[in-house]
């Protein structure tokens, strides 16, 4: 029974090989593979799941059409989702596999910029196209010219929320409580210090904790309760932020809560409770409030399929996936090559949260929005545009 | 000077948390010298029944009377899955070298997370934490407490003292340290040595889940991974006191609590990774932990 299956194994792995190889050869692709690289499982698999709904609309959509129309030839496009776990190493370990083994011609994702920091050299060395959804660290595209990004950079957040604290609140004092085992929340942090001290504001003290699962901040929040800020800015991933929240007003502090775009989930309001989160101010990529009619129309979709509202997960996700499908629709040569190039060129792309156009450095030139709390619900005040 | 209390009081709040789930993982060490590292997991499977029950029951604020049932079956059915672990998954590698049982306990551990997580009702995205105990803020000479925290603290001792009183004084108790002592030994005086074992799965279990219900009551956020980074510093506590000795969980959990909220307050860069400096340096001066005994061979 052993060996009958041992042989029979084998025969599939030899024919699989053959069905390799000939795929490969052919002059034309049957079909286009793009890997999907995001967290399906460990602590961020929520945002995983957002992801992964926001490419399947494409998908369907696609489905629908019969395929993607390059230059007159209708070729199906298939997704490739692979799980990073948020985690650089496992990053790296599946940008591999997507490129040498499933030969796709570009990467969407991951969403965390770590995570990308570590697989976009490969991708860069193979000369694949990734696009990160929501890595905001300005160091992802400097890996190389193969590296794109979806969404706004670390500096333009932290300078929105610096903004808004300073000028539409007038803080005059603030203090920060980052994760500092995170590039985002690190990121953040500088550039929102130096664009509050550029604007007058004071820093009175800034505290840092080891990493997600560090679920007890009074020790930092006994020392920030000392300084007694106006603002209390935590840039912090959303599954961290309801707790020190929830800390920090039974510890006492009345400061004015700001966060940026990883705030943007449901989940915040639900665990922190909604008078806890009242009237605290974070920046989005992207509100659903937004009225032009391709947001509109997103959001629609999204709530037929789903049953609830894309967050900034979904739509950079899907974003992503547009400008990829832009690239090699327009792309000269159907390789790693040519749809970087057919990337690079695009200009005022349609997308749900605005247009893209990638400057010099392939980071989207787009605006951010401004939402506060207000009942539990993230209600749209301003839109604060790079300059 | 209050800031150093109030801190103190923070720290006291973590460690009897970290000391009840070393006390779990010491018992088990102990008895079969096995590192039950799927028992932070168990921590989150007791937090999860008792956040469904509270849910069947209507959620929100339930009479108290209802609490201790529903923390009651929740330790119960934690400890059954405890007894069901070790029967499936540590039982049969028993008497296989113990780097097998290791690798089978971190497997189980990773399936406890990822099980869960893959059930639609459950799923990954964090959870709000009923809130079982009446929340009352108290200010004793500037040191800002409350009753939820006071109230862990209690029961934590208690659980520990009545822990300490069954190994010490019962039957039950004196058959586990036989176990502990010479497992065949004990089998020949006519001691159920797959009973005891199981009892102490129950009870290390149980415990767990209890500490689970209580860390959820202090930090209302609850998802399926909240037992890794827990289970993890308990396990170094456990250490820290001299795994396989009870008081030493206890007091090895304390001091990683207090000494981890103290170092952050002074510098919130490093606090993080205070207990394991600690640990190290007590590993340097006694290899065996705080109240460990040097053994020539471990039983």
């Amino acid at each position: 029974m052993k060996k009958v299956l041992s042989i029979l194994l084998v025969l599939i792995m030899t024919l699989s090989l053959f069905g390799c190889g000939s795929a490969a050869t052919s002059g034309n692709p049957k079909e286009i593979k793009i890997g999907v690289v995001s967290p399906i499982s460990g602590q961020s698999a929520i945002a995983g799941e957002y992801i992964k709904n926001g490419i399947e609309l494409i998908a369907d959509q696609l489905a629908k059409d019969g395929g993607l129309d390059v230059k007159g030839t209708k070729i199906p496009v298939k997704f490739l989702y692979e799980d990073n776990e948020a985690k650089p190493d496992a990053t790296a370990n599946v940008f591999r596999k997507l490129i040498d083994q499933d030969k796709v011609i570009a990467i969407v994702g991951p969403d965390m910029s770590k995570c990308i920091l570590a697989g976009g050299p490969i991708a860069q060395a193979s000369k694949i196209p990734a696009i990160g959804t929501f890595t905001t660290n300005e160091k992802v595209t400097q890996i190389g010219d193969f590296l794109f990004r979806a969404c706004f950079i670390d500096p333009f957040q932290g300078k929105v929320m610096a903004q808004y604290a300073a000028d539409t609140i007038g803080a005059k004092t603030a203090a920060i409580l980052y994760n500092n085992a995170d590039d985002y929340s690190k990121g953040l942090m500088e550039n929102f210090k130096k664009a509050f001290e550029e604007k007058g504001g004071k820093v009175v003290e800034a505290q840092a904790y080891g990493g997600a699962d560090v679920k007890d901040f009074n020790a930092q929040l006994t020392k920030i309760k000392a300084a007694n800020p106006e603002v209390l800015f935590m840039p912090n991933q959303f599954g961290e932020v309801p707790l020190q929240m929830k800390q920090a007003r039974q510890m006492g502090i009345t400061a004015q809560f700001l966060g940026g775009d990883s705030w943007d989930s449901p989940d915040v309001p639900n665990i922190a409770g909604v008078d806890i989160v009242e009237g605290s101010a974070f920046d989005a990529a992207f509100s659903p409030d937004d009225p032009s009619p391709i947001c509109k129309d997103f959001v629609k979709r999204y709530k037929d399929k789903y049953g609830k509202n894309p967050n900034s997960n979904a739509v950079l996700a899907y974003e992503a996936a547009m400008v990829v499908l832009e690239g090699i629709k327009n792309a000269e040569t159907l390789d790693g090559q040519g749809v970087r190039d057919a990337m690079a060129k695009i200009e005022n792309l349609e997308v749900p949260s605005g247009t893209i156009t990638f400057d010099a450095n392939r980071n989207p030139v787009k605006g951010a929005v401004v939402n506060v709390y207000k009942g539990g619900v993230p209600s749209y005040v301003t839109t604060i545009n790079p300059n | 000077m209050t800031t150093i209390l109030q801190l103190t009081m923070y720290g006291l709040q973590l460690g009897s948390i970290y000391a009840l789930i070393a006390l779990g993982y010491t018992m088990v060490y102990g008895i079969i010298g096995l590192i039950n590292f799927a028992h932070g997991d168990f921590l989150m499977v007791g937090a999860f029944i008792v956040f469904f029950l509270v849910q069947a029951l209507g959620g929100g604020h339930i009479p108290y009377i209802l609490v201790a049932a529903v923390i009651i079956i929740g330790m119960v059915l934690t400890g059954l899955l405890g007894v069901a672990t070790e029967r499936i998954a540590y039982k049969p590698l028993r008497k296989k070298p113990r780097l097998s049982a290791l690798i089978t306990a971190i497997g189980v551990s990773m399936f406890l997370e990822n099980f869960p997580r893959a059930l639609p009702f459950i799923g990954p995205a964090p959870r709000p934490f009923p809130e079982l105990f009446p929340m009352r803020d108290f200010n004793i000479g500037g040191v800002g407490t409350n009753s939820v925290q006071l109230l862990m603290i209690a029961f934590s001792i208690i659980l520990m003292i009545g822990l300490h009183y069954i190994t010490t004084r019962t039957k039950v108790g004196s058959q586990m340290r036989a176990v502990q002592f010479d497992k065949d030994a004990a089998a020949l005086m006519g001691i159920n040595v797959n009973n005891v074992i199981s009892i102490t799965f129950f009870i290390g279990a149980a415990l767990a889940a209890a500490g689970g219900v209580f860390y959820s009551s202090i930090y209302p956020m609850i998802d399926v991974y909240m037992g890794i980074w827990l289970g993890t510093k308990a396990f170094v506590a456990a250490v820290l006191g001299g795994i396989g000795d009870i008081r030493g969980a206890m007091i090895g959990g304390f001091i990683m609590g207090v000494a981890e909220v103290l170092a952050t307050a002074v510098n919130s860069d490093l606090g993080y990774g205070a207990g394991f400096v600690i640990l190290i340096l007590i590993l340097l001066f006694k290899p065996a932990g705080i109240m460990g005994k040097f053994t020539i061979e471990k039983v």
